[in-house]
């Protein structure tokens, strides 16, 4: 028997034939990347390799990396391995990696979602003997609404939030889903104010040729007073603070699929939920791996338990993953 | 249901109260007169009868989404709500409808009749033309426990605004046994109805508890103390020659007591009184155990009766000669209580709370040390010049009650809670230590703060060592302070004792755990105070 095209490591996936990793959370030699969120791009690796559409984002926030960049589709040689990097649809540049070794090819998912959301490259299904795919909303309660109807739910919030005297703050992850949502927004309905957090990663994501509508920046000179009318976009982590009181009588809102559930809503004590993720839901996770044609699948972040299970029921041979981080799980949101 | 529904969603889209009972004002000033008044039944407890078990509905649900049992069985404490997880995991609906409130209440009415085939064809119909907050609610009726972020209160608010009328004498009208298939809008709301004004009780005044000492409440002299009995809260209504007894839950206890119907015989007609239920033996209270025997009965057998007989224990008059009260002072109204009910015969249902003199707080406090031997659980503080309010009002009603028991206990057992608190671990069992073996003797649910919750949760999740469905067994590390109420022998329990009111007091991480108490402190406990 051969040795796998990829392993599992204290340090992440490895691979063997290429002597290198792919999202590793430890400091190694050579690092393959799907995307920039934290959980995924970490600092500290001898060398990266990303697409071109992530690069950007890499070097703002990891800063003077030495960082190597390839083509959604190019196959790049690595030691015994060839390896391509292939459109996941979860954030701007974010790609699944594919690893072949002497004809068997093994696909990393990073984190995907499998509906276009105008902005994202689109995911494609890669056909591979093994999937590793993440699973972070891998149950059946999970089931996303076409984009267009949360697009009209939130302009309808904006305006009637407007209308009774209150600013509409919306909370969303900087990088990939607040951009997704600006795309979502009509400018035309007001100006739209942006936290230091998201409008940086917006302007790296302009710069690359994203459309994406005009913002205002807030500053600490920035009066509510001065932009009537406006929704107010900022990570989770600011509303509720002393940064969010200058806007005056707040309606607020979360956009994250967790949103899905009455609990966490109310948790949240937020006014309104937006259920909107970037990550693929039941039905999206299913299909996609039925298309890869996988004979052998690897899950990891989420509920790995129980999807585990779910494959193996349905006779597919089905495995956890062991990994340090559980990125956006119900704890995380929890805690 | 779509426009139930559009009021839910509005209720459910905010967190501020004024928006909630502006809304739900709107819909009982608009709504069709048969939904108004179910709207107004769920939002005060009252609920269809449950058609169908939540066993069978789990296994419809799964069956209908095509997914296995077990993977329903694991999304549920994850969503933490049986109605919400079966709206989630079916299928999108194939139609839509537009029947009424009180038509899908209805029919949920009818189901209880049919048999089980017909019963589930009905359900599965009826999801596959309702959207997931449809559903939601529909669910929520199916499976009783209509809790969605409206209190009565709020409700009551908002009848208030929608017709005009006053909330008190809305919150009047509301008490009672009621449904309605026994009564209209017109009957409950807007008319007067002597028959249904007869059986009708008065909104219970509730008191705050006092968490320091007396002192800040000025001079004794403007203050009334009585002993705090451990029994049932209850108004006793003499009116047009019949009597009813009401729980502070609001429920009509007149068949569960017949020992009051003599009451009848040596009061008045057109009196309220206001007092607490007690088994009553020997000239003194039984412990609330025996009391406990009577409440799960609907008719009581006569050994039960003659073992644990009731009698009312007045502390208030609310009525007299069909004359409200409850605006005179206190002191006015206990002085008429006095007169009315201390010359009683013996054998008379009613007997008088006593009043506890005292000239200063610090005798009143020492007095309140010996509230055990009385059979009391402290003291209450009645301000002497203060009107019989509704519900919950700080300032003229105090209970101060005894610190209560304690005990050093070891978490065995995790699990999840359900709404707000799935995903946290909140219910957990503690055991004491027989030699080297820890057994377990209560539950706990509250009494931690959400960063507490969050840190043991997040312990809960590296330390379990089994699992038995949704309870984990954790490794015993920690030990917590249980506080309760009162202790009894159970021969139910496996530990052989039942506490009262158990909760979690303080997390002890100072204590090692072979430091928690013992079976033996248990037994003791059970000695002195059982």
């Amino acid at each position: 028997m051969r040795a796998p095209v990829l392993t599992f490591t204290d340090h992440g996936i490895y691979c063997p034939a290429g002597d290198f990793f792919v999202d590793p959370w430890r400091p190694v030699e050579r690092a393959l990347i799907t995307h920039g969120h934290a959980d995924h791009a970490r600092s500290g690796m001898g060398s990266y390799l990303s697409t071109d559409a992530a690069a950007p984002v890499l070097r703002h926030r990891l800063g003077e990396i030495t960082l190597d960049t390839v083509a959604f589709g190019e196959t790049r040689r690595i030691g015994g391995a060839s390896v391509s990097f292939h459109p996941a649809g979860h954030v701007p540049g974010s790609a699944q990696i594919r690893v072949e070794v002497d004809g068997e090819v093994w696909v990393v998912s990073g984190d995907y979602k499998t509906v276009p959301d105008g902005l994202s490259e689109p995911f494609e299904p890669v056909r591979c003997h093994a999937f590793i795919s993440e699973c972070t909303f891998g149950l059946p309660v999970f089931r996303w609404r076409p984009q267009a109807e949360l697009a009209t739910e939130i302009a309808a919030w904006w305006r009637d939030s407007v209308a009774a005297g209150r600013t509409p703050i919306l909370g969303a992850y900087s990088l990939g889903k607040a951009q997704r949502l600006l795309s979502l927004l009509d400018p035309a309905q007001g100006p739209i104010l942006t936290h230091g957090a998201v409008e940086n990663t917006t302007q790296v994501l302009r710069d690359q040729g994203y459309g994406l509508p005009e913002t205002v920046p807030v500053t600490p000179e920035t009066k509510a007073k001065d932009h009537p009318g406006a929704l107010v976009l900022c990570p989770p982590s600011a509303i509720g603070s002393a940064w969010s009181r200058r806007f005056g009588t707040l309606s607020t809102g979360f956009a994250s699929g967790w949103m899905q559930l009455r609990g966490v809503r109310r948790r949240r004590a937020a006014d309104r939920g937006f259920v909107i993720s970037d990550h693929a839901d039941w039905d999206g996770l299913n299909s996609a791996i039925a298309e890869t044609g996988a004979e052998r699948l690897f899950v990891t972040h989420g509920y790995t338990e129980i999807f585990s299970r779910w494959l193996q029921d349905r006779g597919l041979d089905a495995q956890i993953v062991p990994t340090e981080f559980e990125g956006e799980t119900l704890e995380a949101e929890a805690s | 249901m779509k426009r139930f529904a559009r009021l839910f969603t509005r209720i459910d889209q905010t967190t501020k109260t004024n928006v909630k009972v502006a809304a739900l004002a709107e819909y009982l000033a608009e709504a069709p007169e048969d939904d108004r008044l179910w709207t107004v039944a769920l939002f005060s407890g009252r609920r269809p009868k449950r058609a169908v078990t939540t066993t069978r509905l789990r296994e419809w649900a799964a069956e209908r989404a095509g997914l296995p049992l077990w993977l329903f069985e694991e999304a549920y404490p994850i969503v933490g709500d049986l109605a919400e997880t079966i709206a989630l995991i079916l299928p999108p609906p194939s139609g839509t409808s537009d029947l009424s409130l009180t038509h899908w209440i209805h029919a949920l009415t009818e189901l209880s009749q049919q048999p089980e085939e017909a019963r589930k064809a009905a359900v599965l119909a009826a999801w596959d033309q309702l959207d997931t907050t449809e559903r939601f609610l529909f669910n929520k009726l199916l499976t009783g426990g209509f809790r969605i972020g409206i209190s009565q209160k709020l409700m009551t608010r908002a009848l208030a605004q929608a017709t005009g009328r006053d909330e008190a004498e809305l919150a009047h009208r509301l008490m009672g046994d009621w449904t309605p298939a026994t009564t209209s809008w017109e009957a409950l709301i807007t008319s007067d109805d002597p028959v249904a004004r007869d059986s009708r009780p008065y909104p219970f005044y509730l008191a705050y508890a006092l968490e320091d000492r007396p002192d800040s409440l000025g001079p004794p002299s403007d203050w009334h103390a009585e002993w705090k009995w451990d029994g049932i809260r209850g108004q006793l209504i003499l009116r047009g020659g019949q009597h009813f007894t009401w729980s502070r839950g609001e429920e009509l206890m007149t068949d569960r007591f017949p020992e009051l119907a003599r009451a009848l015989d040596f009061l008045p007609d057109g009196v309220v009184l206001d007092g607490e239920i007690l088994a009553w033996a020997g000239g003194q209270p039984l412990p609330f155990n025996a009391l406990q025997k009577r409440i799960g009965r609907k008719s009581v057998p006569k050994a039960l009766l003659t073992e644990a007989p009731v009698i009312l224990y007045a502390y208030d008059l609310l009525e007299q000669d069909a004359e409200d009260l409850r605006a005179l002072p206190f002191a006015d109204r206990r002085a008429r209580l006095e007169a009315l009910v201390s010359d009683l015969p013996a054998d008379a249902p009613i007997r008088l709370s006593p009043t506890i003199a005292f000239d200063d707080w610090e005798t009143l406090a020492t007095l309140r040390t010996n509230a055990r031997d009385h059979q009391s659980e402290g003291l209450m503080l009645k301000r002497l010049d203060s009107p019989y309010l509704a519900g919950r009002k700080k300032g003229d009603w105090w209970k101060w009650k005894l610190d209560p028991l304690t005990i050093d206990a070891v978490m065995i057992y995790a699990q999840s809670g359900h709404g707000r608190r799935a995903n946290l671990f909140t219910d957990f069992t503690f055991a004491v230590w027989k030699g080297n073996d820890l057994v377990p003797f209560t539950k706990a649910y509250s009494g931690l703060t959400d960063a507490e919750f969050r840190q043991i949760t997040a312990w809960v999740r590296k330390n379990t060592q089994q699992r038995f469905g949704p309870v984990r067994q954790v490794t015993p590390e920690h030990v917590f302070e249980i506080a309760f109420e009162g202790i009894q022998a159970s021969p139910r329990h496996k530990s052989g004792v039942a506490l009262r009111f158990p909760r979690m007091a303080r997390w002890r991480k100072d204590k090692p755990v072979q430091e928690a108490n013992t079976f033996e402190d248990l037994q003791a406990m059970l000695e002195l105070y059982g």
